[in-house]
């Protein structure tokens, strides 16, 4: 290799590299979608995986929004009394919690706890051949141990967004009525006048796109999870991560593409 | 009949398995033997299809592996994981009984159940084990919960990769009863991997022994002893010295 191409080369590895995995979760995420409409279906699975990850994001969801939303309130007052517009903040807070925060806040939280576990629970088994096991049993890794897991996400986070958002919103009134000096009842006629029904729904298609990255991604770095600890280790950073990653990045198209000029 | 024909497999720069031809006849017993990171498990995963060979053939009853229908296939078999692999989220019972309660022989649960009790009673396992979960079994108990599965639903062939590893010798010669007799008693084609000789002389009809990827030596097990192959005198007797490298 000449002096000329080894600086091209250094760059197009890496380049090449990401590019393979851009190509590994894609056939992934197709072959995961294909196996959601073809039999045998695992409802146990997926209420199992229902719970764990919709009703037991729950707390960390709810305390999330809260706070979010009442410092979202002090943050808008103090900027607003800039140009003495303080009154905005019912309708700011609003709309900033079930545009973006909301979703965004509550896929992250659901990224932490969820995309890690379901990589941890998932490259564990596969350390200790339990995916070979299902192979050799006739089942599907995929369709038994990621279609359940990544449809159920899927399905549960937006309604945790929503309830997210509620929480939220709920947060902003506290703060509102209790140290900003807002009439509970203006406060409340503001936030229900000024958010549109869009806002709301826009907030829980992004949720539903969070949903799929967390369970995808947990479960691909987990079926992909190197040997040992360490392995499952990594499977579960990159599981995380990746996932964090994806959901802020999504999360710019989706907001392009919902309201875009 | 299983025939392994010039079975090839590289991961990377290490070729695992340089061309293994083997035959495992029908309702016989093979052991392969060989030293630690020799291939074993690989060549018994790719017989499976979870590892995919490079080149070479591998036929059960002179169909090629890779072209049969896979569930049909894998219907045929069992399989004892070495650690055992049973699911943590499922019930003994439920581990036990996955196949019976999937797929197209799919039975009724409370049918399940009861054969499930029934081969964990056969590995000597009380019924008060169904409803435990795998993390609460001793080794030795998740070993036997682990057979219980393999023969569950009754296969013509069934793959032991390292049944006795971890064990005590006491439980290891109980499980190597428990094979020998379930082997016998069903009339099943088994393939078992390991490096205990004691399993080898209480498994065996036949035995292989795998070394640098190839098939060194194969003959009945009561030649074992008498071959003049030197890998083989080595390996059985545990020396440190001789053709087998002792640092690899």
């Amino acid at each position: 290799m000449t002096a000329l191409t080894a600086p091209l080369a250094a760059i197009g590895r890496p380049v090449l590299a990401a590019l393979a995995a851009i190509g590994r979760v894609a056939l992934f995420a197709a072959s995961v979608i294909g196996h959601i409409f073809r039999p045998p279906f695992y409802p146990r699975e997926f209420f199992h995986a229902l719970m764990q990850i919709g009703w037991f994001s729950l707390p960390v969801v709810g305390l999330t929004a809260v706070f979010t939303g009442g410092a979202l309130a002090l943050q808008i007052y103090s900027g607003g009394a800039r140009f003495n517009a303080e009154a905005v903040v019912p309708s700011i807070v609003a709309i900033g919690m079930v545009r973006e925060l909301g979703p965004v806040l509550g896929g992250l939280m659901v990224a932490a706890r969820v995309a890690s576990s379901i990589a941890a629970e998932i490259g564990t088994m596969k350390v200790t051949e339990q995916i070979d096991a299902l192979v050799t049993l006739s089942t599907n890794p995929i369709k038994y141990l990621a279609v359940p897991r990544v449809l159920a996400a899927t399905l549960a986070v937006p309604v945790l967004v929503a309830v997210g958002d509620a929480i939220g919103i709920a947060g902003g009134w506290l703060v509102g009525v209790n140290r900003l000096g807002f009439n509970s009842t203006t406060y409340l006629q503001n936030t229900v006048d000024f958010l549109e029904t869009w806002d709301v729904v826009s907030g829980i298609w992004k949720g539903a796109a969070f949903g799929f990255i967390v369970a995808l991604m947990g479960c691909y770095h987990g079926m992909n999870s190197g040997r040992g600890a360490q392995g499952v280790g990594t499977a579960t950073k990159s599981a995380v991560v990746g996932a964090s990653v994806l959901i802020l990045a999504a999360n710019y198209i989706l907001t392009e593409l919902f309201f875009s000029a | 009949m299983i025939t392994l024909s010039g079975v090839t497999k590289t991961f990377g720069k290490n070729r695992v398995l340089r061309g293994v031809d083997l035959t495992i006849p029908s309702g016989q017993s093979m052991v392969i033997i060989g030293g630690s990171g020799t291939g074993k498990s690989v060549l018994l995963k790719c017989i499976l299809g979870l590892v995919q060979h490079d080149t070479g053939t591998i036929t059960l009853d002179g169909q090629d592996v890779t072209t049969a229908d896979r569930d049909a296939f894998l219907a045929r078999f069992g399989m004892l994981f070495q650690g055992g692999a049973l699911f943590d989220s499922l019930r003994v019972w439920e581990n036990v009984a996955f196949r019976l309660m999937r797929g197209p022989t799919k039975r009724p649960k409370a049918e399940a159940r009861d054969i499930a009790i029934e081969k964990l009673r056969r590995v000597g396992l009380k019924p008060e084990t169904a409803d435990l979960f795998p993390a609460e079994l001793s080794g030795g108990m998740q070993k036997r919960v682990g057979l219980a599965r393999a023969i569950a639903a009754s296969p013509e062939i069934i793959f032991f990769d390292e049944p006795t590893t971890g064990l005590d010798p006491i439980m290891a010669g109980v499980i190597n009863d428990l094979i020998r007799e379930i082997v016998t008693e069903m009339g099943a084609t088994a393939m078992t991997i390991t490096h205990d000789m004691s399993s080898v002389r209480a498994i065996a009809d036949r035995v292989a022994m795998l070394h640098d990827g190839l098939i060194q030596w194969t003959g009945p097990i009561a030649d074992l002893d008498t071959t003049t192959d030197p890998y083989v005198q080595q390996f059985i007797h545990g020396r440190a010295t001789g053709p087998i490298a002792a640092v690899r």
